[in-house]
């Protein structure tokens, strides 16, 4: 994988960054299903919350392999806190690609110094991998538009000041920037989760909840088409190379343990079927990372292969990472199964990775028709 | 005309069939437009034209059809030219992420 110096040099800052602040505290933070907010000012003042945002409105405005390895570092330490950083990200770019020039003036700089964080709220009761099946509605009324319906497991929904909502509006789907404080609007934490178990998520419940028309993102009818695809794209991104980041965590795990661990008389290490699975791993996280970061490349160069290759990594990386955390957890045993030890919470974590942005069967079913696509079959 | 609709009708062969896809067909009449086909559709106009899809673009009648397509391409050209000439920015600085 080949970067530019200035990449080298951020991808050497985002782990000092990570070692430091997040992965030493990655385990109590999910004991207590919370991350804490000073956490979210630390990431606001290293420019990690403005990653997406343009220059011109505060924003670091990164490319894509950058963010790419931001995520790779923060994954390593972290999956909830790059969850935050996923879906902050999503809602950053949705206004910046698809909001008019008075919604990026006024939203964009708050989210760029973390003053707001965003939360994307797309996902409902009966509409998760099918997203056309959103219930959620939009009455155009004087003023702005009147959103009821239910968003679910929306991630940091607990804590963000301001959600892109996707609702139904005119018989298409439509994106809203919805504030925290709206009328009509009652936040429910959602806790007990098998992973991710700190990223906070909420259930929204929309009740005669007001939005200004001002809010609306993007054009009636082009929700799904524009806005959430797009937004969606960048999250099965963040997500890949968060995958990336999990894998290295598994595989740093796994070889210190193997190397200190004896049994029958010799370091686990030198046990051949263990030297099989720390084999897997070190090869699935090197294919993860160039699969990644060849998506990024094509996102850096606007080519729309872009979206196949996205779909590609995140689809390997999430699967490379769940074999990787269960292999870790099968080297450490009794060890890594144990109350607070990261590699119970890698293997949780990466649970959650084969079913967030694209589930793996929606992925296979995608992949399989761009292969035809690919072959012009 | 002609190049723009040759190059997209290109793109579009790894979607559609090509005997299906006369200038004027409705891909969206097909059946077979999803968000995913549109999110790259958007992206290969932008990459392609080196043009700036704005959210006042985001209107069906611009994609419907390679005509259509043809039509949009060359107002927003138009439309990117006449703005240089008075000096402006014709678009938003972006990351790259698409």
């Amino acid at each position: 994988m080949r970067l530019t110096e200035q990449q080298c040099r951020d991808r050497a800052a985002f782990r000092s960054f990570v070692a430091k602040e997040i992965t030493p505290h990655a385990d109590q933070w999910d004991e207590i299903q919370e991350l804490p907010p000073a956490l979210v000012a630390g990431l606001a003042a290293q420019g990690y919350l403005g990653a997406l945002v343009p220059t011109r409105y505060g924003g670091t405005g990164m490319d894509a392999v950058t963010f790419g390895l931001l995520n790779e570092a923060i994954g390593y330490g972290c999956s909830s806190t790059r969850s935050l950083l996923t879906v902050h990200a999503m809602v950053t770019h949705a206004i910046a690609r698809w909001g008019n020039e008075a919604q990026r003036e006024a939203l964009l700089p708050g989210l760029a110094t973390g003053d707001l964080v965003g939360a994307f709220a797309l996902t409902e009761p009966g509409a998760g991998s099918d997203a056309g099946a959103v219930l959620t509605n939009a009455d155009l009324v004087p003023g702005g538009y009147r959103l009821t319906g239910t968003k679910r497991w929306i991630t940091y929904g607990q804590r963000a000041d301001l959600f892109v909502v996707f609702a139904r509006c005119a018989g298409g789907l439509t994106a809203f920037v919805l504030d925290r404080d709206s009328d009509g609007l009652d936040i429910q934490p959602i806790t007990g989760m098998l992973g991710t178990r700190a990223s906070m998520l909420a259930e929204l419940r929309l009740r005669d909840c007001t939005v200004p028309g001002g809010r609306l993102l993007g054009r009636v009818g082009f929700g799904l088409a524009a806005v959430a695809a797009s937004a969606l794209d960048v999250g099965r991104y963040s997500v890949a190379w968060g995958c990336v980041g999990l894998l290295a965590a598994c595989l740093d795990v796994s070889l210190r343990h193997a190397d200190e661990r004896v049994q029958f008389g010799r370091a686990v290490r030198e046990h051949q079927l263990v030297q099989r699975m720390l084999a897997n791993m070190a090869t699935s996280l090197e294919a993860a990372r160039l699969l990644c970061h060849h998506a990024g490349c094509l996102k850096d160069l606007g080519d729309p292969t872009t979206v196949t290759a996205t779909w590609t990594a995140k689809y390997f990386a999430s699967c490379a990472a769940f074999r990787s955390a269960a292999d870790t957890v099968q080297i450490l045993g009794a060890t890594g199964c144990g109350a607070g030890h990261p590699a119970q919470r890698l293997l949780r974590d990466a649970k959650i990775m084969e079913i967030i942005e694209g589930s793996t069967q929606l992925q296979q079913t995608y992949l399989a028709q761009a292969a035809y696509q690919a072959y012009r079959l | 005309m002609d190049a723009i609709k040759a190059s997209t009708r290109r793109f579009l062969g790894g979607f559609f069939r090509q005997a299906d896809l006369a200038d004027d067909t409705d891909m969206f009449a097909s059946g077979f437009v999803n968000s995913l086909f549109a999110m790259q559709l958007i992206l290969f106009v932008e990459a392609e034209f080196a043009i700036q899809v704005e959210d006042t673009d985001l209107e069906l009648d611009n994609f419907r059809s390679l005509d259509a397509i043809a039509r949009f391409v060359t107002a927003k050209r138009a439309a990117a030219d006449a703005c240089d000439a008075e000096g402006q920015p014709d678009a938003a600085d972006r990351t790259t992420v698409s």
